[in-house]
């Protein structure tokens, strides 16, 4: 066992985990945040990106005692504290870019690290950086949609399919 | 997972020293060792980090070599190479995903040496030399098979020398649900002759195609490669494609290399 000392979400955590930890078990399990999502065992899926000194990562294939010392930003910071969704997660509401909601925090998360990299992504660019974020609900689209909208481009000129 | 501690050293050396411990294995970024570790296919009693070792980590480009530290993320090497050998770069930046790309590491996908992975056939194809913690051993000397390298027990690759070439391309087709090569074709043009090495479609895992070598240093075009043809009988054959299949990508992945290149 040992001490992990890990700031997530602005806020310094503290937690005493075995080797085997993963990020996503820390997360969850010991400290409740429960919007990273688990949907995979083999690293495909995506659902459980956060970002790891402000890169995405899967927090599933990491472990937590490799976090030490880092700061970890999950879906749970992302609105304001009073509740208010951020432009992506107001986007993803407004253009449905969600259904069941399982994919729904990588998403957003995957989308928050495109939007640094490049702030305003063609189509294409969104859709080759979320080749690691499955959905298995919105056929993708509405996502894209979203995150056009979350960059303030234009959508209307995507049609839909 | 069965349980195990982890490690992390500060340098190779302490590396090295802590991966004497029976049963230890060292971790890159994770991204093939944590799901094996998930499936239980892999029971070590202790891992060793290697994503703290600075002096194995970074890209350089000196005299013609660029030179990649084994502990250097994909993403890095997508950025930092590009100028260098954007053909490494773009190899580098369509490996798996951007969060896949952000953890793994070069050094981990030339030990692990799986018979789809890209970087592989880019050492292969550069001649490139791969540097451990005790010896620096030739790409044509290193690849021995799926999954089997020329690295001992507790060895680290510590840095890999691409030797960089006139032009180079790597074609990639794509499995589209692993994004692993079904097939990949890295072809390499030196001044001395052109190398092009094939990954995921030998049973032997990466390999030169040397009669197409031979057809490019008569004659760098497509149509060189006509009348050459690679024998399906090694090849791997899954649900995703026959060996005939894979040897057919071989040749037409090879072609829109030497296009590519031009
Ligand atoms: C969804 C997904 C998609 C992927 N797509 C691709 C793809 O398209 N192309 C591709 O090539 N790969 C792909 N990969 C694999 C990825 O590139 C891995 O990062 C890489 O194969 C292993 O590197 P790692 O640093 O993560 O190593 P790890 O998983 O940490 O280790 C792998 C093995 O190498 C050993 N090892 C690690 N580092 C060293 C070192 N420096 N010296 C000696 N031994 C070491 C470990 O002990 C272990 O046995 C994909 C992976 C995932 C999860
Ligand atoms: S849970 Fe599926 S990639 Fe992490
Ligand atoms: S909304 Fe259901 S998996 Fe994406």
């Amino acid at each position: 066992m040992s001490e992990v000392r890990i700031v997530v979400n602005g806020v310094e955590r503290f937690g005493v985990v075995e080797g085997r930890t993963l990020l996503s078990g820390f997360l969850r399990d010991g400290l409740g945040l429960t919007g990273t999502h688990v949907g995979c065992d083999t690293s495909q899926c995506g659902a459980c990106v956060v970002h790891v000194d402000g890169q995405a990562v899967k927090s599933c294939t990491m472990f937590a005692v490799e976090a030490d010392g880092r700061s970890v930003d999950t879906i749970e910071g992302q609105a304001a504290p009073d509740g208010t969704l951020n432009a992506i997660q107001q986007a993803f509401q407004d253009h449905h870019g969600l259904q069941c909601g399982f994919c729904t925090p990588g998403m957003v998360m995957s989308a928050a690290a495109l939007l640094k990299e490049n702030p305003t992504p063609g189509e294409a660019e969104i859709r080759e950086y979320l080749e690691g974020n499955l959905c298995r609900c919105t056929g993708y689209h509405n996502i894209v949609k979203a995150i056009l909208a979350a960059s303030g481009q234009d959508v209307a000129a995507i049609a839909a399919e | 997972m069965y349980s195990f501690e982890v490690d992390k050293p500060g340098s190779v050396e302490a590396a090295v020293a802590a991966l004497q411990i029976e049963e230890a294995m060292a971790l890159g970024g994770g991204q093939t060792l944590i799901p094996t570790l998930k499936q239980r296919l892999a029971s070590p009693s202790r891992l060793v980090s290697l994503a703290g070792i600075a002096e194995m980590k970074g890209v350089s480009a000196v005299d013609g070599v660029v030179t990649i530290g084994g502990g250097t993320p994909h993403a890095t090497v997508a950025r930092e190479a590009a100028g260098a050998y954007p053909a490494l770069a773009a190899l580098a930046g369509n490996i798996g995903d951007p969060a896949v790309r952000n953890r793994g590491t070069i050094g981990g996908s030339l030990a692990n040496n799986d018979p789809a992975a890209c970087y592989p056939s880019a050492a292969l194809a550069s001649g490139a030399t791969i540097v451990t913690s005790s010896r620096e051993i030739a790409a044509d000397d290193y690849f021995q098979g799926m999954f089997t390298t020329a690295l001992h027990e507790g060895e680290i690759v510590t840095a890999v020398r691409f030797p960089v070439p006139q032009a180079a391309s790597y074609q990639k087709f794509e499995q589209p649900a692993s994004r692993f090569a079904l097939v990949g074709v890295f072809l390499a043009r030196f001044a001395e002759g052109v190398r092009v090495a094939v990954t995921g479609a030998s049973e032997d895992g990466v390999f030169r195609w040397s009669e197409a070598e031979e057809a490019l240093n008569k004659e760098f075009r497509a149509d060189a490669l006509t009348g050459l043809a690679i024998a399906p009988e090694n090849m791997i054959a899954d649900l995703h494609g026959t060996k005939e299949y894979r040897a057919h990508l071989v040749s037409v992945m090879t072609k829109r290399a030497i296009r590519a290149v031009g």
